[in-house]
């Protein structure tokens, strides 16, 4: 609907864009500049044009570490977005102290730093110390996630999951929450089977919600640095060295700009494809129901 | 003339919401704007209020243009469906909100407050939140914080439909009251016809966006100028079927007649579309004239002083409104009349072509 | 089909009811005739949703039990009562077209596919959507998605009851009148039980072959509509149905005459001597405005055209009285005296009538 013409409105967001500018666009372009060019100390540039991105997208490290990357994200989602609607599914429904109760517990490994998380799972899963580490050891499991390349997978896993699941579980719970009473009660008295209950009236109306659920760990979890980092440090070997890790070790590790700069442009629009991808995947099926 | 809007339109992504409209609407005036959902009533209502900019023509108030003018600066007061207040603030500060933002001296506001909530008995209530009362009590706290602002325009969309039908019948005949001193131009939009009469004052009625009639309720009751707004302004809706004239001759249905009246005398050859109310199609034949239609009994409902009887006559849906109580058996096929003096004639096109003749002996319209 | 008994009913919201005001639904006996079609009528607050949540089995009543064909149900829930509700505002499955809506309840009890399809194709031919039984329910109109409703709420043959709960709510006064007598039509087809909650005496009296009148928790009166409409048994039933209500007159009886202001009004009957709070009551369809200078005197205070009939509103003696006169009534300006139909008048002793 057309409101009223006033112009002005556009220096109320002036602020924000010189903000913009400063922190993520002259980063960006210095990021660009660098993946162009290459160096040798002393401030000196040379124009080497797309020869780092053809180098990166050439070697097999970057394929490596992106295989990683998606078999990780892959795995989160499927363990991650199930289990935050299982879990919706079951909190209570009525307004009480327990679900105050309940929320408060979801909502709790959320405040805690991703520093802070990767530090309690490396400290609860090691085998000399650690709670976890010691007690499968104690029964017999041999378990040593600092040698063992699926057992390190296992608890980046069992972290990520133990960390984020409550967003989905949140953003779930109020998609439900916004149900009406009648669609319930109209599928009791239809005789509705409980996953029917599930398939055609709490699915269609969390669509929209569990969208922005899977956008949301999709991007985070394709990112994710932190906790892998704090607890395996990327190893055994190479075994947990996700994208973002890689690029660290190759920007300040080795201090190669170049590549580095190249290598952060083409993972920025790796997610970017991705993610738009989701998207339209999404928003077209939805289109298509309402047709 | 307070309000007017000339050659004002609204199109949205290229889809016309409103068509251009002309209204001149008076000070101290009631205004009905009457239609079923989505004709247009809620749009034309943001174009008054200046929430919405219309695509084409201007708007003027008291001989200025306030096209484009924002609603804040402009003298408005508007009442909604849903009950809408201020649900921290208690009844009296609720009322008292528009004054607080005037900034008027405490004296006046207790003044006011009180005088407005005594009028719409909400006097016990000053010191309760509005989620403490009924619906009725909070719409008419919502109606009291229109009242109290002293507005030149009052803009009431369907404020009664949430309401009981009770309620809704004190509050219609005490809305006119209430704001009949103050001289404001009042806008109020349902999609009721029998809230309209029961209103008074004007009637506009509205169909796909654009403007049908424009005139005082009882004149656009009885003399529609098209099969719209005829059809819009009938609860229950209008009984229609198809006529041709030849000659002097009028078929219509089983029924051939030379016709009496000289409206009808006058109608050229050619198809028209009649319609008759449902209170005007009768058991028993109004006089010699009145025509016999034979329908069937599709049901009947009683309420007690009137009864209902749906009726198929051929592949129409009729409705027949009578008085008392009549016991019909559904299923049945029975005989129904129509004094030819109850029939409004429509061209190819929809427009009036004879208004009914029993209306020209009606004094008030 | 069944017929239900409400027996020594109440209930409460609060855990430990003390006083009559605890209760949202003071004791209640009745008896629901199987295959009939009941209203329940009453202002917002008046119980009587809560009423109707009881016999669906969303909630258990504090007091008394609920029977179907005499079989206690008080304590199943609401698929083992095997009943069907149409809601307020439509609730239908979006993602799935309309005939697999129509179609959900028959096949969730695993009826035959030949069957459901043609029970499918039989009722949406009955509320006129058959040409829509492959679109998708989701963007659908609000009163085609409330056809759908009621269409999902008939489609099972075997149900002991429909229940609605004001399910004209959300649709345009015109449709209004095509949907509510395709309501009746239906019932008389499809012969079942059905309870219809509502504040609007138009659509209760239309739609039932009883109604039963709530006030305050209590059920007021039951009766045919002309029994309400005629013979109101309390005030409140009086004042509530009939559009204006019932006028009524504080009027003191001697016999068979009644005094109201002053004035003597002759009745139809004699009454026994009557103590307590007297009044008559008169529908304004029983009044006639006239000029003979020998009937009741009022003032007249306004006159409404409101199509159909006309409403004149007048003040006798500082009540208010209203008359309902036909569209075609010649008013005159020496019209200011009334007669009432003398046997139309009812009174009323302490709000309750009282037979002479």
């Amino acid at each position: 609907m057309k409101k009223t013409v006033n112009q002005k409105a556009w220096f109320m967001v002036l602020p924000v864009l010189l903000l913009v500018a400063f922190s993520a666009v002259i980063p960006l372009m210095t990021v660009v500049n660098y993946s162009v060019q290459d160096t040798f100390g002393n401030n000196e540039f040379f124009w080497v044009g797309l020869e780092w991105f053809e180098e990166i997208i050439q070697s097999e490290r970057m394929h490596d570490a992106l295989i990683r990357q998606i078999l990780f994200s892959s795995i989160i989602l499927i363990i991650e977005i199930p289990l935050g609607i299982f879990i919706a599914l079951h909190m209570p429904k009525k307004n009480s102290l327990w679900t105050s109760l309940c929320l408060v517990l979801i909502a709790l490994p959320l405040l805690i730093p991703w520093n802070v998380v990767g530090t309690i799972w490396q400290i609860f899963s090691r085998i000399d110390i650690g709670l976890l580490g010691y007690s499968l050891d104690a029964i017999g499991v041999d378990y040593n996630y600092t040698q063992n390349a699926v057992d390190a997978w296992i608890t980046i896993i069992i972290m990520d999951v133990w960390h984020w699941t409550s967003l989905v579980v949140l953003l779930c719970y109020a998609g439900l929450q916004s149900i009406p009473d009648a669609y319930y009660q109209a599928a009791k008295i239809d005789q509705a089977s409980r996953w029917n209950t599930f398939r055609y009236i709490e699915l269609p109306k969390m669509k929209g919600v569990l969208l922005i659920a899977i956008l949301l760990r999709f991007m985070d979890s394709f990112m994710i640095y932190t906790e892998p980092f704090v607890v395996t440090g990327g190893g055994p070997g190479n075994a947990t060295t996700f994208l973002s890790i890689d690029l660290v070790k190759m920007a300040i590790g080795q201090f190669d700009l170049g590549p580095a700069a190249a290598f952060s442009l083409i993972y920025f629009l790796v997610i970017l494809l991705i993610s738009w991808v989701f998207y339209t995947a999404m928003i077209h099926t939805d289109e298509e129901n309402q047709s | 003339m307070s309000l007017q809007l000339e050659n004002v339109s609204l199109t949205v992504n290229g889809q016309p919401h409103i068509h251009p409209s002309h209204l001149n609407l008076a000070a101290g005036s009631m205004n009905v704007l009457l239609g079923p959902t989505l004709s247009g009533k809620t749009s034309l209502m943001r174009l008054m209020a200046g929430l919405d900019m219309p695509s084409t023509g201007k708007i003027l108030w008291r001989g200025d243009d306030v096209t484009g003018v924002k609603v804040q600066k402009r003298d408005i007061a508007m009442v909604y469906q849903q009950f809408i207040n201020y649900p921290s603030m208690t009844v009296f500060e609720n009322i008292a909100s528009p004054l607080r933002l005037r900034k008027k001296p405490e004296s006046e506001i207790i003044t006011a407050v009180k005088k407005t909530a005594d009028l719409l008995k909400l006097g016990a209530f000053l010191q309760k939140k509005p989620l403490e009362l009924s619906g009725g009590q909070q719409q008419r706290c919502a109606l009291a914080r229109a009242l109290v602002k002293q507005s030149g325009l009052v803009l009431l969309d369907e404020p009664l439909a949430n309401l009981d039908y009770k309620l809704r019948e004190e509050l219609r005949t005490e809305i006119p009251k209430m704001f009949a001193d103050s001289g404001a131009v009042f806008v109020y939009a349902t999609t009721e016809p029998e809230e309209a009469l029961l209103l008074g004052g004007n009637t506009v009625t509205l169909w796909q966006g654009a403007i049908t009639q424009f005139d005082t309720s009882t004149r656009v009751y009885h003399r529609p100028k098209n099969l719209v707004t005829a059809n819009v302004f009938s609860s229950p809706p209008m009984n229609f079927l198809d006529a041709e004239k030849e000659g002097l001759l009028i078929s219509l249905g089983e029924n051939s007649y030379n016709p009496l009246d000289p409206g009808h005398i006058k109608l050229t050859a050619g198809v028209y579309r009649v319609g008759f109310r449902p209170n005007h199609l009768m058991l028993e034949p109004k006089n010699s004239e009145s025509l016999r239609f034979s329908t069937i009994l599709k049901s009947t409902e009683i309420t007690g002083s009137e009864t209902f009887l749906h009726l198929q006559h051929q592949q129409q849906h009729w409705v027949s409104l009578l008085h008392g109580i009549h016991h019909l058996t559904p299923g049945v096929s029975i005989d129904v009349f129509v004094d030819p003096a109850h029939l409004y004639f429509f061209d190819a096109m929809g427009q009036t072509a004879a208004l009914a003749t029993y209306t020209q002996s009606l004094k008030s319209v | 089909m069944a017929k239900i008994t409400l027996s020594n009913l109440a209930h409460s919201y609060t855990t430990n009811p003390v006083s009559d005001q605890d209760f949202a639904l003071k004791t209640l006996n009745h008896e629901w005739d199987d295959g009939a079609a009941y209203a329940l009528l009453g202002p917002s607050g008046c119980g009587k949703s809560t009423l109707l949540n009881i016999i669906s089995g969303l909630l258990t009543p504090s007091q008394g039990r609920i029977l179907f064909d005499d079989q206690d149900v008080t304590n199943y829930d609401t698929a083992t009562r095997n009943i069907a509700q149409v809601f307020q505002f439509p609730v239908v499955y979006d993602t799935m077209t309309v005939a697999e809506n129509l179609s959900f309840p028959l096949k969730n009890r695993k009826l035959p596919a030949d069957y459901v399809n043609q029970r499918v194709r039989d009722i949406a031919e009955m509320i006129g959507i058959e040409s829509l039984l492959n679109h998708r329910a989701r963007g659908l109109t609000a009163d085609t998605q409330q056809k759908i409703s009621l269409g999902r709420g008939m489609v099972r043959e075997d149900v002991n009851a429909i229940l609605f709960d004001e399910p004209l709510t959300v649709i345009d006064p015109q449709m209004k009148w095509q949907l509510r007598s395709q309501l009746k039509a239906l019932h008389s087809q499809l012969g079942h039980t059905m309870i219809y909650v509502t504040h609007d005496q138009t659509e209760a009296l239309t739609f039932a072959d009883k109604v039963v009148v709530m006030s305050d928790g209590e059920v007021v009166q039951i009766g045919t509509p002309q029994e309400l409409f005629e013979k109101p048994a309390h005030t409140f039933v009086g004042y509530f149905i009939g559009s204006p209500g019932m006028n009524i007159l504080p009027a003191d009886i001697v016999g068979n005459t009644a005094m109201i202001c002053g004035q003597k009004v002759p009745l139809d009957a004699s009454y026994r001597a009557l103590n307590g709070e007297l009044a008559l009551g008169i529908r304004p369809e029983f009044i006639t405005l006239t000029n003979n200078p020998d009937d009741l005197p009022v003032t007249v205070l306004s006159i409404e055209d409101i199509g159909r009939h006309k409403i004149i509103r007048t003040d006798f003696f500082g009540n208010e009285l209203n008359i309902v006169s036909a569209q075609d009534h010649d008013i005159q300006e020496d019209m200011k005296f009334v007669t009432f139909d003398r046997r139309r008048i009812n009174i009323y002793e302490n709000d309750w009538l009282v037979t002479p």
